[in-house]
């Protein structure tokens, strides 16, 4: 489970997720191997929650 | 005496090859000695996959909760010449379907194995040499693995004597076909089975395309409750011998951990505007591989609580060399409360 982030200034929605589980930023880089991952379960349907 | 030099090796008018005793970057295992355990300094930790113990030694498993893994777990006098070793505690006696597969493994970064030439007609034959010991004897069993899982090379090797540290060496012929990353990204992937099924095992000593995690005919160590399987000195190294443990300086070894993940002491002053976030910079030590997953750890100092964290957008802000992070705390923003001072603990990881 995943959830969008915000920059906490602008309030726009930034370039990465919240990994629920334990709270890990996740950057949207295709390098990394939490952000592959990432890409793969919404490939597979689902939905990150929205930003607070 | 003529000696004459070819490609990897050096060779006497005898035909002789003369070995190079040290060499930069012989060895393709970062942290083979075990010495670098960053994120849990000797605790126990589920093998659980994605779990990582020990710096760069990550676990697959298709099951939760079937083994620990420790630094230096049971206390046994590691083999001569080494401080430390990886320990698998089996935790229960179970029985591996076709499509499990246990294997802590270690993925070597696509830069530091692009000179083995994998994928072409080059491809250079590598070895892989380790000490293990284990509460079972028998055949045991690991594999080699491409970025994509589409290429593996199954292998096995013997205990003889159970509870007695035993050093093998396994040869591989490089592979000349499938796809194989030279950059950033995953690039060989070293595994060792501790109990694979048999979707994920296959025919020793030969390249495949599929995915094993081992050998067929392997021992299972989470088939046995309690058993144990204890791993260091693990060395790959290009040749068809294995040389002695390249040896590293302890801070040498830290950093190349660091490239992976790192340890945040974040600490950082704000001047109270009425507002709960901070807001700070921090270079990591060392540059990232890519950038990475941040975490944080949930401490604090000067009385308030990290309630959240959130990386400020954009790559020039987060990036493989430095994050800029925000904060909230639950209270210190209070207008004329003065400089606050905050303390936090973060991880940077961009494992692979």
């Amino acid at each position: 489970m995943y959830k969008q982030c915000k920059n906490l200034e602008t309030g726009v929605i930034s370039d990465c997720v919240k990994r629920i589980a334990d709270n890990a930023f996740i950057p949207f880089d295709p390098a990394n191997t939490d952000y592959q991952a990432y890409l793969k379960w919404v490939a597979d349907g689902n939905t990150p929650e929205s930003a607070e | 005496m003529s000696i004459t030099y070819g490609g990897d090796t050096i060779t006497d008018s005898n035909g002789g090859v003369l070995r190079p005793i040290s060499s930069v970057m012989r060895n393709r295992i970062i942290n083979g000695a075990m010495v670098i355990d960053q994120r849990n300094a000797g605790a126990s930790v589920t093998g659980n996959a994605g779990v990582y113990s020990l710096d760069r030694w990550g676990n697959f498993g298709t099951q939760t909760g079937k083994y620990t893994t420790q630094q230096n777990a049971g206390s046994v006098t590691p083999p001569v010449g080494f401080t430390n070793y990886l320990g698998v505690t089996s935790s229960s006696a179970y029985s591996v379907v076709a499509s499990d597969y246990f294997a802590p493994f270690q993925c070597i970064e696509g830069y530091n194995i692009a000179d083995l030439n994998f994928g072409t007609a080059n491809a250079k034959t590598v070895t892989l040499s380790f000490w293990v010991r284990s509460s079972l004897t028998g055949t045991f069993g690991g594999a080699f693995c491409n970025i994509d899982f589409t290429r593996s090379y199954p292998f096995t090797y013997t205990i003889s004597s159970a509870n007695t540290w035993e050093q093998k060496s396994v040869t591989i012929v490089g592979d000349t076909t499938g796809t194989w990353n030279t950059t950033n990204g995953r690039g060989l992937f070293v595994q060792f089975g501790i109990g694979v099924g048999s979707t994920y095992s296959g025919t020793a000593g030969s390249w495949a395309s599929a995915y094993y995690a081992s050998a067929t005919g392997a021992t299972s160590v989470v088939g046995t409750n309690g058993a144990t399987f204890y791993i260091t000195g693990v060395q790959l190294e290009v040749g068809s011998s294995a040389t002695g443990y390249e040896y590293r300086q302890y801070g040498q070894e830290l950093a190349l951990c660091q490239r992976y993940f790192e340890i945040c002491n974040l600490t950082y002053t704000t001047y109270a505007n009425g507002s709960n976030n901070v807001y700070a910079a921090y270079p990591f030590k060392v540059q990232k591989r890519a950038t990475p997953t941040m975490t944080n750890q949930g401490t604090s100092y000067g009385g308030y609580t990290i309630t959240s964290l959130t990386l400020n957008s954009g790559a020039p802000d987060f990036s493989d060399n430095f994050s800029n992070v925000f904060q909230s705390v639950s209270s210190g923003g209070v207008n004329g409360a003065g400089m606050s001072r905050y303390a936090t603990l973060l991880t940077a990881s961009s494992e692979l």
